[in-house]
């Protein structure tokens, strides 16, 4: 079988799967955690606990704000000692629970054995009630709530449900370690989702530089006996694992503008996001924890790790697990190169999303900015076919109805353009001010109508 | 030869001459019957189409200003009040005095009292950067230093400051047009009354935050301490959401506060005397033990006390 990509755009940046070697190592507890109100797409959490309060690890904490947002649950037992604002990595002002840690006690009713379970519940809605209130959220990066995302709007059906084991940003290496420690599971996990979607086929999509996951995957597929369920081998390209680029990939079907995945019968889950559902249906064990990587290009090879963390963990905490930031760091990201956020404030904690804490040297240090030459590489590298030099400029004059007709709005901020630009003009920058602008255009208007 | 000449030259005649009469005809016929105060107005205004008036360009002023008789939804800030005279006069009505104003940077989180926390470096617009992320400080209210301010400014009134990074403003360029006040993603810019012989005085801070949390991000911030309001004797300052604000129309510039903000936070400017801290609060002790009220002081020794019990 011939390998699979998308069609347009996309760039090849250097793999640097530096921790890909590092076993998952499970992290000690902190003395104290504090988890964030808004750890998912959508509305901010509830807090249903109240200061002084004995609390169970998984017992849950907050409660959903609205239709799209996700339940919290306590990621460790011990008494909650404050509910305030506190800083996340942006520097911005979160509603965080502060949680004292004694003990390791977990709530009634969740299997923390390392038992395989195979055998999937029949009834669709309690394996959707299952996946909502144990709070799983996508992993991949947007934090999307699964239940809703499993759950199709009537008179939309999905013929495919994608599982994303492209892992295309570079450095990032916990998809890949989950896919060869816990295959069972992501499996069993497809095989779940498959079924609330109706039996529809199903691909893992795993990119071409890790054939150890094809091959624990493949076997795991064929010893567990799931039908319909097989493995797309891709070839090695960024952003492969964005939602619209995968499908075009997987299914050579093309998700229009303003567009869903469900238009065209897709559904795109993670392989972490296939793990949490596991838990979550098959031991009830609520999203609480998750992998994430600690590299960069300036930790040694001996001090890079994959960790299984719990969410609330501060990250200079894992870092000093870790043996501390290394001499030389100059920037410090929370996920991939390409996606991830950089952390101005290191006392932020770890949310369900994250997914790796990047350590990177002088070398990755920005240019400045020198004028736009007209070379249009970013347009040939954009993967939503969009001219991001133009929309930097449109956007410099203000005009909104030009960058909605060029599309601004289909942008997924996946930074090919400023990746590619030899002259370094900030073109995403722009951009997404761009693209929130447009956005808030087209929420108003559809608001009126 | 010749004949070609003549014929060139009398046919281009005859011709011009009868084009002159259509364009004539033409120029009666569809001529636009148009108020003569507009022109009038537009040539006693600025010329700047600076957009500060709220319409598009000066003409669209003039226009609005015509149609609608009198001035009330129409002031120059770059004409000021001369201006708006002579407009008032061109239209035969009144106009509001109205003082003039002028742009005031309300941050003092210069380098020294502000440190610097991480660095950034991606695009230099302060609108990137707020929505990035928090700031390159720990206050996450006050200036960001990329100058978007700088650059929305048609008059030059505003330059940054390299010692300090933040934006000054030029007084004497300064039309109080507002184009920097909407161009600062922090809201740090205000319009305020320029004020007699240019003194005013104003809180240069916009910290919400709580006094602790401010004061740690920076030395010069509002901490929200009331002080200021409790020694006002004109009840020109209000605290609300732990920032201190003065009402310029209520201010009496006898400097009382500034002499007692504990960080300095806030400014008096184009005074001809320096002030000497130390005589005004002792004029403050003066007077309080005259009147008989202590408040202040009494105050603090009930908390005192109640805190011992």
């Amino acid at each position: 079988m011939s390998k699979l990509t998308f069609s347009i755009g996309g760039i090849h940046p250097a793999d640097s799967k530096l921790a890909r070697e590092s076993k998952i190592e499970v992290l000690p507890l902190p003395p104290k955690v504090y988890v964030s109100m808004f750890q998912h797409l959508g509305a901010q959490a509830q807090p249903v606990v109240a200061v002084g309060d004995k609390v169970k690890a998984g017992q849950i904490i907050a409660e959903p704000g609205g239709f799209i947002s996700a339940y919290v649950h306590s990621p460790v037992s011990g008494t909650v000692k404050a509910i305030a604002p506190r800083k996340d990595l942006a520097g911005f002002g979160v509603m965080h629970i502060e949680i004292d840690v004694e003990g390791d006690e977990w709530a009634e009713g969740i299997d923390l054995s390392p038992e395989l379970v195979t055998d999937i519940p029949e009834d669709r809605e309690f394996i959707l009630n299952r996946i909502k209130m144990c709070g799983v959220v996508g992993l991949g990066g947007a934090t999307f709530p699964t239940h809703v995302k499993l759950n199709p709007p009537p008179g939309k059906t999905a013929d495919c449900l994608i599982i994303n084991g492209t892992e295309c940003e570079p450095y990032l290496t916990s998809d890949f370690r989950i896919m060869l420690e816990r295959t069972d599971e992501i499996v069993v996990g497809a095989a779940i989702m498959q079924k609330v979607l109706g039996g529809c086929k199903c691909v893992i999509g795993i990119e071409e530089n890790k054939p150890e996951a094809i091959s624990a995957v493949r076997a795991s597929i064929k010893k567990l006996g799931f039908p319909g369920i097989s493995v797309g081998v891709l070839k090695k390209r960024y952003p492969q694992g964005g939602e619209k680029q995968l499908i075009d990939a997987v299914m050579r079907r093309q998700v229009k503008s303003g567009g869903l995945p469900i238009d065209v019968g897709a559904v795109v889950q993670n392989v972490g996001t296939s793990l949490a559902v596991y838990e979550a249906v098959q031991k009830n064990k609520p999203l609480v924890t998750n992998v994430m990587t600690f590299t960069g290009n300036i930790v040694p090879s001996e001090r890079q790790h994959n960790y299984l963390f719990r969410i609330g963990m501060p990250l200079s905490f894992i870092a000093e697990q870790a043996g501390g930031v290394p001499e030389g760091t100059v920037k410090l990201v929370s996920g991939g190169p390409m996606m991830g956020k950089a952390i101005a404030n290191f006392d932020a904690t770890t949310v369900k999303g994250t997914s790796a804490i990047l350590c990177l040297g002088e070398e990755t240090r920005r240019h400045p900015e020198t004028p736009c030459i007209s070379c249009c590489r970013c347009a040939d590298a954009c993967p939503m076919g969009l001219e991001p030099f133009l929309l930097k400029k449109l956007y410099a004059v203000g005009d909104t109805a030009a960058l909605e007709q060029n599309a601004v709005q289909d942008c997924i901020e996946c930074g090919c353009c400023q990746y590619s630009c030899p002259a370094y003009v900030p073109l995403l920058d722009n951009i997404r001010m761009a693209k929130a602008q447009v956005m808030g255009i087209i929420r108003a208007r559809n608001a009126k109508k | 030869m010749t004949e070609t000449i003549i014929w060139t030259v009398s046919v281009l005649t005859v011709l011009g001459l009868l084009l002159s009469l259509v364009l004539f005809w033409v120029a009666r016929k569809f001529r636009v019957e148009e108020d003569p105060r507009i022109d009038e107005i537009e040539k006693t205004l600025p010329g700047a189409n600076c957009g500060g008036c709220g319409f598009a360009g000066c003409r669209a002023f003039a226009d609005a200003a015509v149609k609608a008789g009198n001035l009330d939804a129409n002031y120059c800030p770059v004409g000021g009040p001369e201006t708006m005279k002579k407009v008032a006069a061109i239209l035969g009505c009144e106009v509001k005095e109205t003082a003039p104003r002028v742009a005031v940077v309300r941050c003092n989180g210069s380098c020294a009292n502000r440190p610097k926390v991480n660095e950034y470096d991606g695009a230099a617009s302060c609108k990137v950067k707020s929505s990035l992320y928090g700031g390159d400080t720990g206050c996450l209210f006050g200036c960001l230093g990329c100058g978007d301010c700088v650059a929305a400014c048609q008059f030059g009134a505003l330059s940054m400051d390299a010692a300090t990074g933040l934006p000054v403003v030029d007084e004497g360029k300064c039309t109080a047009c507002g184009k920097c006040v909407a161009a600062c993603p922090k809201r740090i810019i205000e319009l305020r009354d320029k004020g007699p012989r240019g003194m005013r005085m104003y809180v240069s801070c916009t910290n919400r935050d709580k006094g602790p949390v401010a004061r740690k991000a920076c030395a010069a911030a509002c901490i929200g301490c009331g002080i200021c309001a409790k020694t006002c004797r004109h009840d020109a300052i209000t605290v609300t959401d732990n920032v201190a604000y003065i009402d310029f129309s209520k201010c009496k510039l006898c400097r009382e506060c500034e002499a007692v903000c504990p960080t300095g936070a806030i400014h008096g400017v184009n005074f001809p005397k320096a002030l000497d801290k130390e005589a005004v609060k002792q004029r403050i002790a003066e007077r309080k033990v005259k009147e008989g009220d202590a408040s202040t002081t009494v105050g603090m020794t009930e908390k005192k006390e109640a805190g011992n019990e």
